[in-house]
């Protein structure tokens, strides 16, 4: 081992070409650092105002901004627009495909027009192809303003 | 070649390797005293092609509205990882590839490369002068903050001199009559699209007439070799002078990180339409020789004297005669430096004259 001498010529060549794929490395690593985005300042939302109480009549949704995404609030058949109990708020992405999901009043579900995904009001899958069910948002009411957020509800 | 690995040869089968390593083997550059001149056009194609990259990645985050530019910027540097870097490598380099322009033409000029058979060469060399000018007059308005919009203003305000079609050059620059989110979104257009289209074409002529007329050797050092004085000597293009050119590279590439490390280029205020020009406010650095002259001049005198001096530039070729017989021309070589000697100063002055 000892004996063995590298050529000076290969030795020069390693130097050479560790000098260049460091540099090459320094290069790329800020360019691929960059050309992913930081976190969106919208995707920390943890509570938006979804309406006013009166807003929705029972048996009623309607789509509001959660952050960057759609969320949906929903009025349940029968509920008191003035409780916070009779709400029920979702994100509404769809679990399959990331459609925006509506409230079918004439079967009192969450819908997927895409691909006929049912979703009940406790947000669970009923028919289709979602594999999940809808993340469900807290629902609270200060004053007249319904607001939603998303620690588990 | 016998040691040519698969892909190598799947490739030869194709297009032809082999023909191409004996091309690059062939191709020369000559070298004598001057040739040191011949690294700059090396340096501005690799200047244009850092901008060329740090630009695509500016575009990833930029958005080109009155309303959202200034915040995107600022968002490229304060959030986005090595934002800060990549920005200011793209404003570095820009100045440094304008001022490797102006060397790679008063290079060129004082040693009469324009001269016959490379009229081509020089008057689309002169063109992408221009174009490099117009990508930073677009590019400085693009971060709409308070010192570009003014500049903008004024640059722009030039256009109405324009005889019989100025107000509709005007208004075709700005996008309206006066300097609004429309001249910027115009303003990137120009500047993301229409002058990069124009400068590869133009780059692709320019570079191919570079490589069929091979580079030209000054008149003085034909004129040695003609007399015997001296031998005419070359070097291999690759790998000696690629090698070469890498060094310089190199070290350009090392500046600029150094600068964009240690002066990250800065922001500046919103442009606000509401606010007066601050005192002693001055366009980037390489309009300033013409923005101090028309402090001397009359208005029109001045603008019309550059538009006819940049015409005459573009076709320096058709007049110098005696160079194109391969004579040397004193006169040329002294208006060339005067030429330098008249910007650099008139630079100066509009730096440090105080209060004009």
């Amino acid at each position: 081992m000892a004996d063995e001498k590298i050529p000076r010529r290969d030795a020069i060549n390693y130097l050479l070409g560790a000098g260049i794929g460091a540099l090459g490395a320094a290069t790329l690593y800020p360019i691929a650092r960059y050309i992913i985005p930081p976190p969106a300042s919208g995707s920390g939302t943890s509570s938006v105002s979804a309406g006013k109480v009166g807003e929705l009549k029972p048996n009623e949704g309607k789509i509001f901004k959660f952050g960057n995404a759609p969320g949906i609030l929903i009025l349940k058949p029968g509920g008191d627009p003035a409780s916070a109990l009779s709400y029920a708020a979702f994100t509404a992405v769809c679990t399959h495909l990331n459609c925006t999901v509506q409230y079918r009043t004439d079967i009192k579900e969450i819908w997927c027009a895409c691909h006929n995904g049912h979703f009940d009001l406790n947000g669970k899958v009923i028919s289709g192809p979602p594999p999940e069910a809808l993340r469900e948002f807290r629902v609270a009411i200060k004053g007249d303003e319904i607001f939603v957020s998303s620690e588990e509800a | 070649m016998a040691e040519k690995n698969a892909l190598y040869k799947w490739f030869d089968e194709r297009v032809d390797l082999v023909n191409l390593e004996k091309f690059l083997r062939h191709k020369t550059v000559p070298y004598h005293r001057h040739s040191l001149w011949y690294y700059v056009g090396g340096m501005c194609l690799y200047l244009f092609i850092v901008q060329v990259i740090t630009g695509i990645l500016l575009l990833l985050y930029y958005k080109p509205t009155a309303e959202a530019a200034y915040e995107s910027v600022q968002y490229i540097m304060t959030e986005v990882p090595f934002g800060w870097l990549i920005r200011s490598i793209h404003s570095y380099a820009a100045n440094l590839f304008i001022g490797f322009v102006f060397l790679h033409m008063f290079s060129v000029f004082l040693m009469k490369g324009y001269r016959k058979p490379r009229e081509i060469t020089w008057i689309t060399g002169a063109l992408l002068l221009f174009l490099a000018m117009g990508f930073g007059f677009s590019g400085y308005l693009l971060p709409w903050n308070q010192l570009a919009y003014l500049a903008t203003n004024v640059g722009t305000n030039f256009a109405v001199m324009v005889p019989f079609v100025g107000k509709w050059v005007l208004e075709f620059l700005r996008g309206g009559t006066e300097v609004t989110g429309a001249t910027l979104t115009r303003f990137f257009g120009f500047h993301v699209a229409v002058l990069p289209g124009i400068a590869t074409a133009l780059l692709g002529a320019h570079l191919l007439f570079v490589q069929r007329q091979g580079m030209s050797v000054p008149i003085s050092i034909e004129k040695e070799i003609n007399a015997g004085k001296a031998k005419r000597l070359e070097i291999p293009f690759f790998p000696n002078f690629l090698y070469r050119d890498v060094v310089g590279w190199s070290l350009a590439f090392g500046l600029i990180i150094l600068l964009s490390s240690l002066f990250p280029w800065e922001l500046g205020e919103k442009a606000d339409i509401l606010k007066p020009a601050p005192p002693h406010v001055k366009p980037e650095w390489f309009f300033v020789f013409m923005y101090q002259t028309l402090k001397y001049v009359p208005k029109a005198v001045g603008v019309f004297g550059f538009a006819i001096a940049g015409g005459i530039w573009v076709l320096l070729p058709f007049f110098d005669s005696k160079s194109n017989r391969g004579e040397f021309n004193r006169l040329y070589t002294i208006i060339g430096i005067a030429a330098v000697v008249y910007m650099v100063v008139f630079t100066i002055i509009g730096y440090v004259a105080p209060g004009e």
